[in-house]
């Protein structure tokens, strides 16, 4: 029933509850974001080659390093996973194990991309070296921004599943799901930055 | 998916006469059934890690491959790898619940593949007509 999607029937819709169309809400935003990424893609793509004399990807990229991150975060949304496995066998201290899990993986991740940012800063390659340097850091802070957001969901989740011990139905599982589509999402976007931005870069 | 799947087992629910929030034991059991399996994760980390890892290593180890081919891999790798993400973690599927959410999701494509082509096409156009430059132009 496609259409009850949309709430087309405002009578059905009370009967839902706000659950699946939060759900929906939420890809629709995760969408839009898309498009966001898109377009900073696109402004990469067109500045690529612009290196005004400064490094070029081959000279800045280590790609061993970025293996280990790209791991981390294929890591995490497995471990994400796991997370809403037992979320769906109401087995909250399991989904609080595998959140935390998740949390080490991703708080891996974003410890890496900014030492890999204050290395390239303190060489003198930082954004302001060229337009180049200017998309690439535009592009990865931008997915590393989002990362870092969503630590910060998933630590508030855990704190409350944590000190109110709800039982995992309703609004707790719309709030999981939800950061289960973001986390899925940015490791997808993660996969177009490795990529585009770093094996083809070097 | 996982998720979105759930989501809209959720409406089928509603759509025969349950409210959302009766989910009990049962109703979860029931979700978890449409919910995806450690199976399909597994299953997706392990094609992520090969897809990741070739896709590594074509850069990393001499194949004797031209520069071009190799890109063309490596984008190649990255698009299956995409649809092994939504596939085996997300849970996109055809089946009819899911319509709404992959035809936004198509719709996002759409949208983004004119931004970028769109892009790319303009200022490659730029680069071409107006040759006031010094150094190189960028290769587009």
């Amino acid at each position: 029933m496609p259409d009850q999607v949309l709430t087309a029937h405002p009578e059905h819709g009370e009967h839902h509850g706000p659950g699946p169309n939060t759900v929906f809400g939420f890809w629709l935003y995760l969408m839009t974001d898309c498009i966001l990424f898109a377009t900073i893609f696109a402004a990469f793509a067109v500045s690529r080659h612009q290196y005004a004399g400064g490094p070029t990807g081959h000279d800045i990229f280590d790609l061993k390093y970025v293996g280990v991150e790209t791991a981390l975060l294929l890591i995490s949304s497995v471990t994400y996973g796991f997370a809403m496995l037992s979320a769906f066998k109401g087995d909250r201290s399991l989904v609080m194990l595998w959140l935390g899990i998740t949390f080490l993986f991703g708080l891996g991740f974003v410890g890496m991309e900014i030492n890999e940012f204050s290395h390239l800063v303190a060489e003198g390659h930082g954004p302001d070296r060229s337009a180049f340097l200017s998309s690439f850091f535009t592009l990865v802070a931008t997915h590393g921004t989002h990362v870092t957001l969503g630590l910060v969901w998933m630590m508030t989740l855990m704190l409350q599943l944590a000190i109110k011990k709800p039982p995992l139905e309703g609004v707790y599982m719309n709030r999981l799901m939800c950061l289960s589509l973001f986390w899925h999402f940015l490791d997808i976007v993660w996969i177009c930055v490795f990529t585009f931005v770093y094996l083809m870069g070097v | 998916m996982a998720d979105l799947h759930g989501a809209h087992g959720g409406h089928g629910h509603g759509a025969h006469g349950h409210a959302a929030h009766g989910h009990g034991a049962s109703g979860r059991t029931l979700e978890g059934a449409s919910h995806g399996s450690v199976q399909s994760y597994v299953i997706g980390f392990i094609l992520s890690v090969i897809l990741t890892g070739v896709a590594f290593g074509l850069m990393m180890v001499p194949t004797g491959l031209s520069h071009d081919t190799t890109l063309l891999l490596i984008a190649l790798l990255a698009v299956v790898q995409i649809f092994v993400h939504l596939v085996c973690f997300l849970h996109m599927n055809t089946h009819s619940e899911q319509r709404w959410n992959v035809v936004a999701f198509g719709f996002a494509v759409l949208t983004l593949a004119i931004l970028i082509i769109g892009s790319l096409w303009i200022m490659h156009n730029i680069s071409v007509n107006m040759m006031v430059h010094s150094g190189p132009m960028p290769e587009m």
